[in-house]
């Protein structure tokens, strides 16, 4: 692979249909970091509705608990309870104006908002930057399965990724982590210390330590971090208070009007914890965010991530010299992202000829769609395709993300269905014409004899294009 | 009423004959002509993901510490199939709970992995690779089987997962690969042909293609356009596996077990989808079920204890199930820890008693006609435990 073969491809999501390919690989990728852009136009106009977090839940669940009332009311009365239907629009007055129409149900909001995904990176000018906010989102995966979780997930990413990833890991941690959408998701938002005003009395819910395990374990220090399970049950207590306003549940220990990630006290477990040796004896809210702030710089982190980094950019068993080049900027910089970007782009190991890494189902789509050109695929296209691939965003099988190993990825099955969708992009491709020139563009300088061969073979251009698109040179990269 | 007085090391263990035997090593390994049979026995291997629970699966009623510390999951086992005079059988596990009273299957409680804490990541890691540890080993146990069956039988056996992506327990050295469903229409032959020329040079997708273009053939025309139909799954995993020049290793995936909220109507829920698929694996397997064994394991049990929110933490010990034609079943095998406070593991999870690595190789050795000491050493080369003998019918 040539630098700027590696540039588009390693670094980014591939050259874009009608772009020119890089002269100087490296101030190509440089200059990306100044120009990102956190808001494009395809989400300026998409308001961010993270406050409305409870109230969406609350609403959802009075559907679900009516619509249960009816069935059961139905199945009593001889008729099948699965005919009985309970709109939605019967709730409708209870949502806030600002959020009718696209949010009326939460799998539109979830398409809708991972069809924003897709088309930023299809048309963005900064592949390399959204290919680290999918990097980061991916370390602080939120599963959109639970209900709460749907609307929520694109805030998450755009309202605490995107605008974070060139300052600190620990700010972009602390909005990751407190995000409703995460307090959804690892059961935060029900979690009472046991000792806490709100837990005295028999039967209240209690302690749940999944976020607390879940943010030692992926989102810092790693599994081999250095903490124990008491370790794990001390920060859960520090987490207790980090709730979600706005809940039945919330709302009458919260103040008036509180919504999105608040914070109560009658939840919070009283008292000073001590967790991997350090004794924290903040009261309240700051208990947790003092324990945060800890765990963004702490050496087991920069390792942690500088190894996950490493090995999206270098491999699956990525240089140990790059590793600790990492290492070095995350605790020299106290985890400045900008600066770990530029070490990455400046550290020879990224740079390493052969093809390092099998394009991951998303990656190829998107890589694909930039190439192809054009936009003629709407969100709920983008949303199947990416099903059948594979890898539906925001959809990871557990709470580690989606892995970044090429065993995963490699599959035969997995194969055959990006062939099949190769051919399947073409038939309604606008732009299928030039295509070996087109891809001697994309890959500069390393475009096979056999790719040119049957490219130059293919019996029409939108064949050339079905063809490029499941080439070897578009599988890895 | 009288009420058993369990201690922590009776084994509970129950042949159909009612005689009690005693662990693992009470019986003697069956005889089976080396290797004769190995090309026509067919494993499956069903993995429940994000640690079931044991307790709720094979329930030890017959523990008075069950109905103080899981006291309104008793209801569930009122009218619930007993598997002895002490355990009981999650109402939902209905074919399975069949296959078990014909003699078709067991269960193993209070079994786990080498693997001590509490990360799912982890633990499947273990589960899968078959390692001591996490990340210790980058390749599968069902892998390394393949190709110790390829070595025994001189040809090299055909492993499949259906999944959408490759599970961790089949991938490796030996050839494997995986199927879905699609609702896409395939691609035009002239395309997928010329695509093979494009990959003539590359032979990692080369090869893929190929694997990929032989198993779309023999599942033939589904009407199934994902996984999520479990029946269905069943049917298309026997499919791929019933017939002579099928998978001879099939690999299942079931999510979802993670019950941190609700235990008793997130377990009702997914021991449903568990049985639909074992039901029509098994009659879908129809004659070649009497040369097929299914083991169904997760990565790690739950707390014992009900946590804040009516659902359980992640655990140590739980429960797994192997059927099959040839399995003696009918029984529980089980050196029950007992579930008091000074029995648990950590004073909170069912304590591991059984380890599931025996289990397997215990399990695949007799099944396969193998030696189950070399079995052991070569799907778990760190572990140290004698493989468990009897499983199948000598």
């Amino acid at each position: 692979m040539t630098a700027s073969h590696i540039a588009l491809s390693r670094f980014g999501y591939g050259l874009k249909f009608g772009e020119e390919p890089p002269r100087d690989a490296k101030r190509y990728l440089l200059s990306q970091i100044d120009n990102f852009e956190p808001k494009p136009v395809q989400i300026a106009g998409r308001p961010d509705t993270t406050e409305l977090a409870g109230k969406f839940v609350d609403v959802i669940h009075a559907r679900n608990r009516a619509r249960t009332i009816a069935q059961d009311r139905a199945e009593s009365m001889g008729m099948d309870r699965t005919r009985v239907k309970v709109s939605l629009e019967e709730y409708l007055p209870q949502f806030p104006a600002e959020v009718r129409g696209t949010y009326l149900e939460p799998i539109k909001a979830l398409i809708r908002d991972l069809g924003f995904r897709f088309d930023m990176a299809a048309a963005s000018d900064t592949p390399m930057m959204e290919r680290l906010v999918h990097f980061w989102s991916n370390h602080f995966s939120v599963t959109a399965r639970k209900i709460g979780t749907y609307h929520q997930v694109g805030n998450l990413e755009f309202g605490a990724i995107r605008p974070k990833v060139r300052g600190k890991f620990g700010d972009m941690m602390k909005a990751a982590v407190l995000h409703p959408a995460m307090l959804f998701y690892l059961d935060q938002f029900r979690s009472i210390g046991p000792n806490s005003p709100r837990k005295r009395g028999p039967g209240r819910r209690g302690l749940n330590e999944n976020l607390a395990r879940e943010i030692l374990e992926l989102h810092t220090l790693g599994v081999n971090g250095g903490y124990s399970q008491e370790d794990v049950t001390e920060f859960a207590r520090a987490l207790t208070g980090w709730t979600i306003g706005g809940l039945r549940q919330t709302s009458r220990f919260a103040p008036e009007g509180a919504r999105g990630t608040i914070f109560i006290d009658a939840f919070h477990e009283p008292g000073a914890r001590t967790i991997m040796g350090k004794t924290y004896r903040q009261q309240g809210s700051e208990q947790a965010l003092a324990v945060l702030d800890d765990l963004a710089t702490h050496p087991s982190t920069a390792r942690f991530v500088s190894t996950k980094l490493a090995r999206h950019f270098a491999g699956d068993v990525p240089p140990e010299s790059l590793v600790r080049r990492l290492e070095r900027n995350f605790l020299r910089t106290g985890g400045d992202l900008e600066s770990l970007t530029r070490t990455l782009i400046e550290a020879p190991e990224c740079w390493r000829e052969g093809p390092v890494k099998f394009q991951r189902p998303f990656e190829w789509l998107v890589a694909s769609l930039r190439f192809a050109g054009g936009d003629q695929f709407n969100e709920r296209q983008i949303y199947s395709m990416l099903v059948a691939l594979g890898e539906q965003s925001w959809n990871a099988p557990s709470p580690a993300g989606f892995d970044d190993f090429e065993g995963n990825w490699a599959g035969p099955d997995a194969l055959i269905r990006r062939v099949e969708l190769a051919e399947r992009i073409t038939r309604r491709a606008p732009f299928a014409a030039n295509i070996l020139d087109r891809a001697k563009a994309a890959f500069p300088g390393t475009l096979s004899e056999n790719t040119r061969l049957w490219l130059s073979r293919a019996e029409s251009d939108r064949q050339a294009l079905g063809l490029m698109l499941a080439a070897p040179e578009m599988m890895r990269r | 009423m009288t009420m058993n007085v369990i201690d922590r090391r009776t084994l509970l263990s129950r042949g159909m004959t009612g005689s009690l035997v005693i662990g693992a090593g009470g019986l003697s390994a069956p005889r089976l002509a080396f290797g004769q049979e190995t090309g026509s026995k067919k494993l499956l291997f069903v993995i429940l993901r994000g640690a079931a629970d044991g307790l709720s699966m094979l329930a030890p009623v017959g523990d008075p510490d069950f109905a103080r510390l899981r006291r309104r999951s008793l209801r569930e086992y009122e009218n619930a199939r007993k598997a002895d005079s002490f355990f009981a059988i999650h109402p939902t596990l209905e074919n399975i709970g069949q296959a078990y009273s014909e003699g078709e299957a067991l269960f193993v409680h209070a079994a786990a992995t080498a693997y001590r804490e509490r990360s799912h990541f982890d633990g499947q890691n273990v589960l899968e690779t078959g390692g001591s540890s996490p990340f210790s080993r980058r390749d599968g146990w069902l892998n390394r089987l393949a190709s110790l069956i390829a070595a025994k039988a001189g040809r090299q056996p055909k492993a499949l997962a259906v999944a959408l992506t490759m599970p961790l327990a089949l991938r490796g050295d030996a050839p494997a690969s995986n199927y879905a469903p699609t609702r896409g229409r395939s691609a035009s032959a002239d395309f997928m042909d010329r695509v093979g020329k494009l990959y003539e040079n590359d032979p990692q997708l080369g090869n893929l293609l190929s694997q990929a273009l032989e198993t779309r053939e023999m599942a033939g025309d589904t009407e199934m356009r994902n996984l999520r139909d479990y029946q269905k799954t069943g049917e298309l995993a026997a499919s791929l596996m019933r017939s002579e020049d099928g998978a001879q290793i099939g690999m299942v995936e079931l999510n979802g077990w993670d019950s941190h909220v609700n235990q008793i109507g997130v377990f009702r829920r997914q021991a449903g989808q568990l049985d639909a698929l074992i039901g029509a694996y098994r009659s879908a397997m129809g004659s070649e079920w009497s040369n097929t064994m299914v083991l169904v394991a997760t990565e790690f049990g739950r707390t014992v204890r009900i946590n804040g929110t009516n659902g359980t933490d992640h655990g140590t010990g739980s429960a797994a199930i192997v059927l099959g034609g040839g399995v003696r079943g009918k029984r529980v095998i089980a050196d029950w820890p007992g579930l008091a406070d000074n029995q648990l593991f950590e004073n909170r999870d069912l304590r591991p008693t059984t380890s599931l690595q025996s289990v397997f190789a215990g399990s695949v050795s007799e099944h396969l006609g193998f030696g189950p000491r070399e079995t052991m050493s070569r799907l778990y080369q760190d572990a140290k435990e004698a493989p468990l003998k009897g499983i199948t019918r000598a």
